[in-house]
């Protein structure tokens, strides 16, 4: 055995290119100049490093659904880059790029004329996988967002409460096993109980998932400071377009940035006037 | 009080000993008529359908296109059949002509129903149809359709009662049909051979309602507001 020569300090490109592979997701430049001209996102950059949930917090109508909605395509900057795992989206098949990641949104995102257990294998039946598992997926699925299969996976949307519905769009999303979960304003409609369920539910499954070594790198849009709280691990401010905070959730809470603080003063307003009184 | 007896049993008979007479002719234009029907239907929606599908993904077209299936609709059943008497193929046979007149009518419900069936289905749905990564064939006949089904069902009953009461026209070319009956009982003021025109053909057009009704309902998506 000859001594292992010391391996040589890497560049600042070198550097760059190793930070841009641990970037799951990256937006480097993205605008959107909206049609009336008003510009919605401006040189927005910012990386999401794999395995990571990055909560996305701003105003209505600050842009975070369209941010989101660029990781898969479903919206296109009009000037910038979004990679993914290193690639430029815009250079990828539409179709593979979104069977690639999963997509919860807030209401409504199930198929109302298919079955629970159908609405959860219909990644893997787009892709033509042979059916003969999908009882099996369905059972595991079903199982790890805390729905009892027997139960469920014969009934139709209509028939779940928002909880439930909530669960099998998560379900579906992980059909696939895409390494990338987009999530908008997922528990967003539902009352404090149940979400705080549902962030129990989901914070038990990312860990279940990150031990077994298929740790998923999230894209959490919120209006709920507390679940931003809860679930991330970065918390990015969107405000008048641009990204007015990147930091992590100890750091949120005391930040000196007035965009932040005036977020942060936005919540507990309650508590603190009984505190007071 | 008059007796009901004989003046009704009366007619029981004349209605039994016209209906011996005429039992065969009544069963040739029935069928007549629902070989003309059927196939402008059948015409008509293999032009409707994708037409109106291909609406939903070029907008700009659907204006245009339902404008001038619009059209055709609006005139009146008689002229259309006159106007295309004169055309080379078409005028040699007057089957061909009631055909596509028949479709020509029929076209407007299918097409109109199946684009706005199709542009009706939630935008979150179609929107997660996309974010899923299906290709356009598959959000079409995965969900679009399927959505959609029962209202282009309710596009097909209009148009297959239409096509059934206008073909009663198709006699006045020469086309055969129960409207035989209706134009030869008018012109020799024979209210009972009106009625052997009318009469089936409406028996045809409420079964025909009734059998795509029924389909329609069992084609509605499943959910709390199921009627
Ligand atoms: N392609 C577009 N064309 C026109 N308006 C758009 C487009 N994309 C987004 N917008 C507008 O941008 C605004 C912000 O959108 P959104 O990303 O949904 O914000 P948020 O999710 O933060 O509430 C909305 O008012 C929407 O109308
Ligand atoms: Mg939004």
């Amino acid at each position: 055995m000859t001594e292992a020569a010391p391996l040589p300090r890497p560049t600042l490109r070198e550097a760059c290119e190793v930070h841009h592979l641990a970037a799951a997701i990256e937006f480097a430049g993205v605008s959107l100049q909206l049609p009336d001209g008003r510009s919605l996102l401006e040189n927005i950059t910012l990386a999401l490093e794999a395995g990571t949930v990055t909560a996305l917090l701003g105003r209505s109508g600050s842009g975070k659904t369209t941010l989101l909605r660029m990781v898969n395509r479903l919206a296109v900057p009009t000037s910038g880059t979004v990679r993914v795992h290193g690639d430029d989206v815009a250079g990828k098949s539409v179709v593979q790029l979104r069977r690639g990641m999963g997509y919860v949104i807030q209401d409504t995102g199930l198929f109302p004329h298919m079955t629970v257990a159908r609405n959860v294998t219909m990644v893997p039946e787009l892709a033509g996988r042979s059916r003969r598992g999908f009882a099996e997926q369905v059972r595991q699925l079903l199982t790890a967002v805390g729905l009892e299969p027997s139960r469920f996976s014969q009934r139709y949307p209509h028939q779940l409460s928002g909880g439930q519905r909530q669960r099998v769009g998560l379900a579906r999303a992980l059909a696939a096993e895409p390494p990338i979960l987009l999530m908008d304003e997922p528990f967003g409609a539902l009352d404090p109980l149940t979400r705080a369920e549902m962030q129990d539910m989901l914070r038990g499954l990312l860990a279940r998932l990150r031990d077994r070594g298929e740790a998923k790198t999230v894209l959490l849009v919120t209006h709920d400071l507390d679940e931003a709280m809860y679930l991330a691990d970065r918390i990015v401010l969107l405000a008048e377009g641009r990204v007015e905070a990147n930091l992590a959730p100890g750091d949120f809470l005391h930040a000196r940035e007035h965009a932040v603080a005036e977020y942060v003063c936005a919540f507990h307003r309650g508590e603190r006037r009984v505190g007071a009184s | 009080m008059v007796a009901p007896g004989p003046a009704s049993g009366l007619l029981v008979l004349v209605a039994e000993s016209f209906l011996r007479q005429h039992s065969a002719e009544i069963l040739t234009l029935t069928l007549e008529h629902l070989w003309l029907t059927g196939s402008a239907l059948l015409f008509a929606a293999a032009l409707g359908i994708p037409l109106g599908i291909l609406l939903t993904r070029y907008g700009g077209l659907a204006r245009p296109v339902l404008t001038v299936a619009n059209i055709i609709q609006t005139i009146p059943s008689l002229a259309l059949f006159g106007f295309l008497l004169p055309l080379p193929w078409l005028g040699e046979r007057a089957s061909r002509i009631a055909i596509v007149a028949l479709t020509g009518y029929a076209l407007l419900p299918i097409l109109r129903n199946t684009y706005v069936g199709i542009r009706g289905v939630e935008p979150a749905v179609v929107d997660v149809a996309h974010a899923l990564g299906m290709t356009g064939f598959q959000r079409l006949c995965k969900v679009e359709l399927p959505l959609a089904a029962s209202v282009i069902l309710a596009g097909l009953r209009t148009a297959t009662v239409t096509a059934v009461g206008i073909a009663t026209i198709a006699a006045a070319v020469g086309a055969g049909g129960l409207g035989e009956f209706i134009f030869r009982g008018v012109a020799s003021v024979d209210n009972r051979l009106v009625l052997a025109g009318a009469i089936p053909a409406a028996l045809l057009a409420l079964g025909a309602d009734t059998l795509l009704g029924w389909l329609e309902s069992r084609c509605k998506v499943p959910g709390p507001d199921r009627r």
